[in-house]
């Protein structure tokens, strides 16, 4: 069992909370607007906290300080970057996992150290190779 | 000298201005196309449209040789940003952030970008000099090592009044540099000066051991 900070609670957010919750995991999700948290499944058993994952005071609220991994995963990328950052650099959450859009952004943050995933990239890969298929 | 400035809104509408006015070259990165219509209006053409946070629109701006890097958005996360791109990919020798959460200072000065400007903390500083019942106001922050310069006036009744330097028991990491007092010349303070009630009082301590000092001085 694995101590999980999500920052957004989006589709993908969402979806991932449920299943790293069913899977055993303690789940915190935090998310400015608690109207997002419709999509966690209704067996969730995780905390599902309103708040902002760039400010310090409310990460520590999510219990960022005893975490083992740190996920971004806001629709904003320079979001994204920022949270994970402080994750990474203020709060030396061991394991930090960073969504970037934009893949020349996450190239460089990459390099930079950050563990980060380009949706984009990834996507258009796939589809690359159904229509090459 | 060649300066790029990320945000065309006050602060950097009037940042270029000043700017341009003092020679330099300028060019403002704004998104919002209204704004970029107002700016190339009124200060000539000096603002492209884009975001400032992707490398290919600092590569249209030539940022690798940029002197300068400002970026003064709204917004924390995308300062942030656009001057660690700046900074890691094109190389930019100077970079400056506007952050509006003070608490992202220390954030950024370990991500390495090199002066941040917090437009709360000045707005404050200045609110709290004004309002002389304010216990402690910050005068200047020594980069490094993490002292700063505080001022405190010692209230009429606290327990400080009419002790010697040497019998407040000051927090390790405080040291009393001035007094200043009604009427007098500022007296530079030794271990047998005695405190008076309204004494205005400069002091340099670390952050840390800043609420102990005020306790120290001002506490009944």
């Amino acid at each position: 069992m694995k101590k999980i900070v999500i920052m957004g609670c989006g589709r993908t957010g969402g979806q991932l909370a449920g299943m790293l919750d069913a899977a055993g995991h303690s789940i915190t999700v935090i998310d400015v607007d608690a109207y997002s948290f419709r999509r966690l499944p209704p067996e969730f058993k995780g905390k599902a906290l309103v708040g902002n994952g760039m400010d310090q005071e409310q990460l520590k609220k999510a219990g960022i300080e005893q975490a083992e991994i740190f996920i971004a995963m806001t629709q904003g990328d320079n979001r994204n970057i920022m949270a994970a950052q402080i994750a990474k650099h203020i709060f030396n959450v061991p394991r930090v996992i960073c969504r970037i859009y934009d893949p020349l952004r996450q190239e460089i943050y990459q390099t930079l150290g950050l563990e980060t995933i380009s949706p984009t990239t990834i996507f258009a890969d796939m589809l690359k190779k159904r229509v090459e298929d | 000298m060649y300066i790029i400035v990320v945000g065309g809104g006050g602060v950097g509408y009037y940042l270029a201005k000043a700017l341009l006015e003092e020679g330099h070259e300028i060019l403002i990165i704004e998104q919002n196309p209204a704004i970029c219509d107002v700016i190339n209006d009124e200060l000539g053409g000096i603002c492209t449209r884009g975001d400032g946070c992707e490398v290919s629109t600092l590569m249209k701006a030539g940022a690798t040789r940029a002197a300068m890097f400002v970026a003064v958005t709204g917004e924390d996360q995308h300062n942030l940003v656009a001057c660690q791109l700046a900074k890691h990919k094109f190389k930019v020798p100077r970079t400056i952030a506007r952050i509006k959460n003070p608490k992202n200072e220390g954030l950024f000065k370990k991500l390495g970008i090199d002066v941040t400007i917090s437009g709360t903390n000045v707005i404050l500083e200045h609110i709290t000099e004004e309002v002389p019942t304010h216990p402690l106001t910050h005068l200047m922050q020594i980069p490094d090592n993490g002292l700063e310069v505080v001022e405190l006036r010692i209230p009429a009744g606290s327990a400080s009044v009419g002790k010697t330097v040497k019998d407040i028991p000051l927090p390790a990491g405080s040291m009393l540099s001035l007094i200043i007092r009604k009427d007098q010349k500022p007296i530079v303070p030794v271990a047998t000066t005695v405190l008076l009630a309204g004494d205005q009082v400069i002091a340099v301590t670390s952050a840390a051991s800043e609420e102990a000092l005020r306790a120290a001085l001002r506490a009944k």
